[in-house]
């Protein structure tokens, strides 16, 4: 059985229907890619997994029980973090109290600890920067305080939306490294990303997203050799 | 010697505008609304104090408690009835929602005690201060409410800074979407907002009640809109800023009817806050942070 389960998933916003009836599954372990154009509904699918959008119609089965009605705020207790699109950190907070904020819902204080070590370990700069707050950071920083944040809940899944948005080429090739890290690591990754040629080279399985369906899915090896995907996405 | 005397009882009547400020712009940061009948929630305070103390003669402190434990339980219930409903709608039927809801709590309070001023017993009962030889006299009410607006500034901050339902309350007032995703139970955090704002509130009314003892329906009213003014003079959501914009507020207030004219004090008050909004939009302590992509 899938961890995740996405089935005949609607979204609508007022009469305007974002997500056309799409499903997809996600397995342990693996780094699933949702590629597509702006606007093609990848930000609204994962808003909807987490609860911050309901859902119209169909089901998210997660290890087997559905988040349709599931609040938002049970979710990362569950066992999955949400790295936002535009990362949103608490920019008035410090990084340590933004880390903080990602084990909310976690009790012990020994657990906590050692996840957060594990995480300055994995960003040695947030540990430089703990007392720092937060919205001075860099973009790049930023980003990894986003995803250090999502880690502190000691996640069994996480979804990241456009890591690589806004970043030097440089620093994307570093937060990609970091997701392949987090993916070896044991943790199931839901990648939403623009830039399909770093997603599909990351990635064990993609699905390529046009205005609220999905139109090819496949494993990424192949996607990124396939034609259609390269002339839309590839740029080649 | 007159400076001195119009400065400390500036700040005296400060400490309780910040107090209630800080319900004004705790429930904006985090509810992201204007509770306009957070004023009246003063007058409701003091009402229960003179009922238990006055009426049934128990004694302060019950009193006191009493008027704590109705205003917070007040405040949750509106919040549930009035506005979590309208949680999605615009922030202007809101608006409108919470001056009903300010003129539903003054009618009724005239509906039950009557539209005569009740006398209120100070609650108050230590002795003034006489400095330099009787030249500075410094009345009980003046120095609690000095000391207790300190007690509470310092432990709130405590609270907000330090705690985790305080850390929650500034995830929720700068993102309330992200601070779902961290498993902030936004409605829960809005709930102790209210609560916490109006035992604020409470605690004001009976200090403003024992400085200026007459009880009205109308009581809370204009310390309220002042509270409010100071929540914005400091920069609305921002907890030192009610702190500071209440104090300053009241200082300007004794020393323009000290100095200029006990008739002109208001306007003169708000006439501050307009310069500063000229000046600096975002009030004393308000900042816009440049968002970065």
């Amino acid at each position: 059985m899938a961890m995740l389960e996405i089935k005949d998933l609607e979204v609508c916003y007022g009469v305007i229907r974002a997500i056309k009836g799409i499903s997809f599954e996600v397995n342990q372990g693996e780094v699933i890619a949702l590629i597509g154009a702006n606007g093609a509904g990848k930000t609204t699918i994962l808003h909807t997994i987490t609860g911050l959008v309901p859902a119209k119609s169909g089901s998210i089965i997660f290890e087997g029980k559905d988040l349709t009605k599931t609040p938002a705020h049970k979710i990362v207790s569950m066992g999955m973090a949400h790295v936002p699109e535009g990362r949103r950190i608490f920019q008035q907070l410090s990084v340590l109290e933004n880390l903080k904020l990602g084990a909310y819902t976690r009790k012990d204080k020994n657990e906590i600890a050692q996840s957060l070590k594990k995480v300055y370990e994995r960003f040695p700069r947030l540990e430089e920067r703990k007392n720092q707050v937060a919205g001075t950071l860099s973009g790049g920083e930023q980003q990894m305080l986003a995803m250090g944040r999502a880690l502190m809940s000691n996640p069994r899944i996480i979804l990241m939306d456009e890591p690589s948005m806004g970043l030097s080429p440089l620093l994307v090739s570093e937060i990609f490294d970091i997701i392949k890290v987090i993916s070896e690591g044991g943790t199931t990754v839901l990648l939403v990303e623009q830039n399909a040629k770093k997603a599909l080279s990351i990635a064990d399985r993609a699905y390529v997203l046009e205005t609220g369906n999905i139109t090819l899915t496949g494993k990424a090896s192949d996607l990124i050799h396939n034609e259609s995907v390269q002339k839309a996405y590839l740029g080649e | 010697m007159d400076f001195l005397s119009y400065l400390v009882s500036g700040i005296s009547l400060g400490s309780i505008y910040a107090l209630i400020a800080l319900g004004y712009t705790m429930v904006y940061g985090i509810a992201k609304m204007l509770n306009f009948a957070h004023g009246d929630i003063i007058m409701v305070g003091g009402y229960v104090i003179f009922t238990l103390c006055t009426t049934m003669g128990m004694p302060t402190p019950v009193g006191i408690i009493g008027s704590v434990l109705v205003c917070t339980i007040l405040g949750v219930v509106i919040e549930r009835v009035a506005y979590k409903p309208l949680r999605k709608a615009t922030s202007l039927a809101v608006l409108i929602t919470a001056i009903g809801v300010s003129y539903f709590l003054q009618n009724a309070a005239l509906l039950i005690f009557g539209s005569g001023t009740k006398s209120f017993t100070s609650v108050v009962s230590i002795p003034a201060l006489h400095l330099f030889d009787g030249a500075l006299v410094i009345s009980g009410e003046t120095i609690v409410t000095i000391i207790v607006s300190v007690i509470i500034m310092v432990v709130l901050s405590l609270f907000i800074n330090k705690t985790k339902p305080g850390r929650a309350m500034l995830a929720v007032s700068e993102d309330r979407g992200a601070a779902q995703l961290m498993g902030v139970n936004v409605n829960g955090t809005i709930t102790l907002t209210f609560a916490i704002g109006s035992a604020l509130a409470a605690i004001a009314g009976a200090l403003l009640c024992s400085a200026y003892p007459a009880l009205s329906p109308t009581t809370g009213a204009m310390p309220g809109i002042k509270a409010f003014t100071a929540a914005v003079f400091g920069g609305i959501g921002s907890i030192p800023g009610a702190m500071i914009g209440g104090i300053l507020l009241g200082v300007i207030e004794n020393l323009s009817k000290g100095y200029i004219s006990t008739q002109l004090s208001d306007t003169i008050v708000f006439c501050v806050l307009i310069i500063v909004l000229l000046v600096k939009p975002t009030g004393l302590f308000g900042k816009k942070i440049d968002e970065k992509v």
